[in-house]
């Protein structure tokens, strides 16, 4: 059988756009411009890898991409498939609007069960939610081995290796599979998709699941089912117009003014 | 009595800062008791104790350095059993984050990550967040569960706060999970002598315009001129200019410290991601239009090769 990788992707509002809250503070995706979380870009690129350095020992590999989201979330699939994947998984829901992340991570972890895998490859954060924390939960979840946060990613013989650089040491980690992996945006520079690969990401095909098909209550996901519930969003004030002088041979000094100024010297 | 347990960060003993800042939020909500893990765990009850934690619970095996995350996870649900807590406070970094969301599956309890304050209210514990880039500010709370929030360092001020830091043992039992995911090998960072980037009190940044890993140097003469640590751009980097472990922004370090300084440095969003919350903000960049200036308190257009040392030159004649 063939080596099963799934990759999990997050459709995101655009960093480069305005991003709101909507009114019940879930965030506003109806008026903003969405696309892959460029954070899931490195998780498609290392399974593209992983896939391709199988390929060359004659062994076969299949990478699922999934996607837990609104109809939208469509696009950031075919943007995996356009890169290389093979098959997208959507799932969909009315039921899973303001899904906080302990839900998210059951219903990513009944999809990827469903579909199968050997390895599933996550990004660091989502782009959007920051939080850098569904990786863990579908290893907790799924009861398969954590290997988060990498730079570096390699699997071979059924062994997955890899580097973690932590607050105060680089650790070299290994597990055997199954395992969740996550990788960094210091895992290597991510491909473009080639005209090829978005003229084949068309005809490829996009399964579309709900929560029924899963097997999950609809009570325990989305607003009101969630485990956390955010109270209110407030836009940060600007900033009171600061100075800007122009150098003029003294810039150094009028900075140190301002410095000493606010009594940092 | 309400307790509130505490997670400690430690190095061999040597408690980290933002978990005193820890104690300090853990005070307003109960009665702090901390969790030690690993070699040098008790070594951390009298620091702890100075600041406020009644109880220091300590467990040492050699799993909590051999293997990722789950063994840390096993042990603060030990603890967090053994305690009955109301709620979980630790660090939220890339590992903290990581085991305070296995725990909160766990126990069945919600978890907010990156909190930059935590108080109590009406309704439980109300934690307040930074959204999209610190451009929004949230307020939220675990509805289930005992709350399990990570905070960011420098959201409190650290307070000494004498009490009795008892220590406990604790035992723990590790699950099929704990050895999952081995640590082969680990290269502990080297010191630079300077703050650790995320505990500083002042930031000094450089981004592509310094131009050169050789002239990183006027960078660091300005930091060590104020007592500060050194920052860094994903695109000075990237360049292989200064180390990754430096890199400030949405994929590196998320700092707030009281005084940050860009230089050379245009302001993109996921930098901005990681120092928008910085009390005051200091620009030297030659571009009048870089973005960065829409956030600082004071700018300097000009070329940072002219004012950085001179600033720096003024800093020190100053302090002489
Ligand atoms: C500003 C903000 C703050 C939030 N704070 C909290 C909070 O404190 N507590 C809480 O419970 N929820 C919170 N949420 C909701 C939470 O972010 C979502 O539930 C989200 O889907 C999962 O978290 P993440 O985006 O942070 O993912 P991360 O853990 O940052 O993402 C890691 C990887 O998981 C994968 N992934 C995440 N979500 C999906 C998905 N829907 N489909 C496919 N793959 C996915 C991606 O591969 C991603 O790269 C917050 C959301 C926002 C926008
Ligand atoms: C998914 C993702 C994650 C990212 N994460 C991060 C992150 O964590 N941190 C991060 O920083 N970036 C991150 N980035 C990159 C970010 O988008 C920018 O590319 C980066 O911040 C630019 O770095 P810079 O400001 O040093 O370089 P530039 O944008 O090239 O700016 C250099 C500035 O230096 C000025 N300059 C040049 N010479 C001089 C001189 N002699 N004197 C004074 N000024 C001079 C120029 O006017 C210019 O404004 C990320 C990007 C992506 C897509």
């Amino acid at each position: 059988m063939s080596f099963r990788l799934v990759v999990t992707v997050k459709y995101v509002p655009d960093a480069a756009a305005d991003r709101r809250f909507a009114d019940d503070l879930t965030v506003d995706r109806d008026d903003a411009d969405g696309l892959l979380s460029e954070l899931d870009e490195y998780a498609v690129e290392q399974a593209l890898r992983i896939a391709e350095s199988r390929g060359q020992n004659g062994d076969d590999a299949e990478i699922t991409v999934v996607t837990v989201g609104p109809r939208d979330a469509e696009d950031a699939l075919r943007k995996a498939l356009a890169m290389g994947a093979d098959r997208a998984i959507h799932v969909e829901d009315e039921a899973l609007h303001g899904t906080d992340v302990i839900g998210t991570s059951l219903v990513l972890a009944k999809a990827i069960e469903t579909a199968g895998y050997d390895l599933v490859v996550s990004g660091m954060a989502a782009t959007d939610g920051a939080m850098g924390v569904v990786p863990a939960l579908l290893a907790e979840r799924l009861r398969v081995p954590q290997m988060t946060l990498l730079s570096e990613i390699s699997v071979e013989d059924g062994t997955v290796r890899g580097r973690r650089d932590g607050d105060t040491a680089s650790e070299w980690l290994e597990s055997s599979l199954p395992a969740v992996a996550s990788v960094t945006d210091q895992s290597g520079e991510v491909r473009y998709p080639s005209f090829k690969g978005i003229m084949a990401a068309k005809k490829k095909p996009v399964e579309s699941w709900g929560l029924s098909d899963l097997g999950i209550d609809a009570d325990a996901v989305g607003l009101s089912g969630a485990w956390t519930t955010v109270d209110s969003a407030a836009e940060r004030p600007v900033r009171s117009a600061g100075t800007v002088v122009e150098d003029g041979g003294v810039g150094g000094k009028r900075l140190a003014e301002f410095l000493a100024s606010r009594k940092f010297i | 009595m309400t307790e509130v347990l505490v997670y400690v960060d430690h190095v061999d003993g040597a408690v980290r800062k933002p978990t005193l800042e820890l104690l300090a939020l853990a005070r307003r909500l109960g009665d702090p008791v901390a969790l030690a893990l690993g070699s040098g765990a008790q070594d951390t009850a009298v620091a702890l104790a100075e600041h406020g934690a009644v109880r220091v619970l300590v467990a040492d095996a050699p799993e909590f350095a051999d293997y990722l995350v789950v063994p840390k996870v096993d042990a603060l649900r030990a603890a967090y059993e053994r305690v009955s807590p109301a709620a979980v406070l630790m660090l939220s970094s890339g590992e903290g984050n990581e085991i305070a969301a296995r725990l909160a599956l766990r126990i069945g309890s919600g978890i907010v990550t990156g909190a930059i304050d935590v108080r109590p209210g009406d309704d439980g514990l109300v934690a307040t967040q930074s959204a999209f880039a610190a451009a929004f500010t949230l307020t939220s709370r675990v509805t289930k569960g005992a709350p399990v929030i990570t905070v960011k360092p420098n959201s409190a001020a650290a307070e000494a706060a004498p009490a009795a830091g008892a220590v406990e043992p604790l035992a723990v039992t590790f699950g099929e999970s704990a050895t999952g995911t081995r640590v082969t090998a680990r290269t502990a960072r080297e010191s630079t002598g300077r703050p650790e980037l995320t505990e500083a009190a002042i930031v000094v940044s450089g981004g592509r315009g310094v131009g050169d890993a050789g002239n990183f140097h006027i960078v660091e003469a300005l930091a060590d001129s104020l007592g500060a640590a050194v920052g860094a751009s994903r695109a000075a980097v990237d360049a292989g200019w200064y180390p990754h472990s430096h890199q400030v922004g949405q994929t590196g370090k998320s700092v707030s410290p009281q005084l940050y300084i860009a230089n050379g440095i245009s302001g993109a969003i996921q930098h901005r991601a990681g120092m928008r919350t910085s009390k005051t903000i200091v620009a030297v960049n030659k571009d009048p239009d870089a973005p960065i200036f829409d956030l600082a308190d004071f700018g300097v257009v000009g070329d940072l090769f002219q004012v950085i040392p001179q600033l720096t030159e003024e800093i020190n004649a100053r302090k002489g």
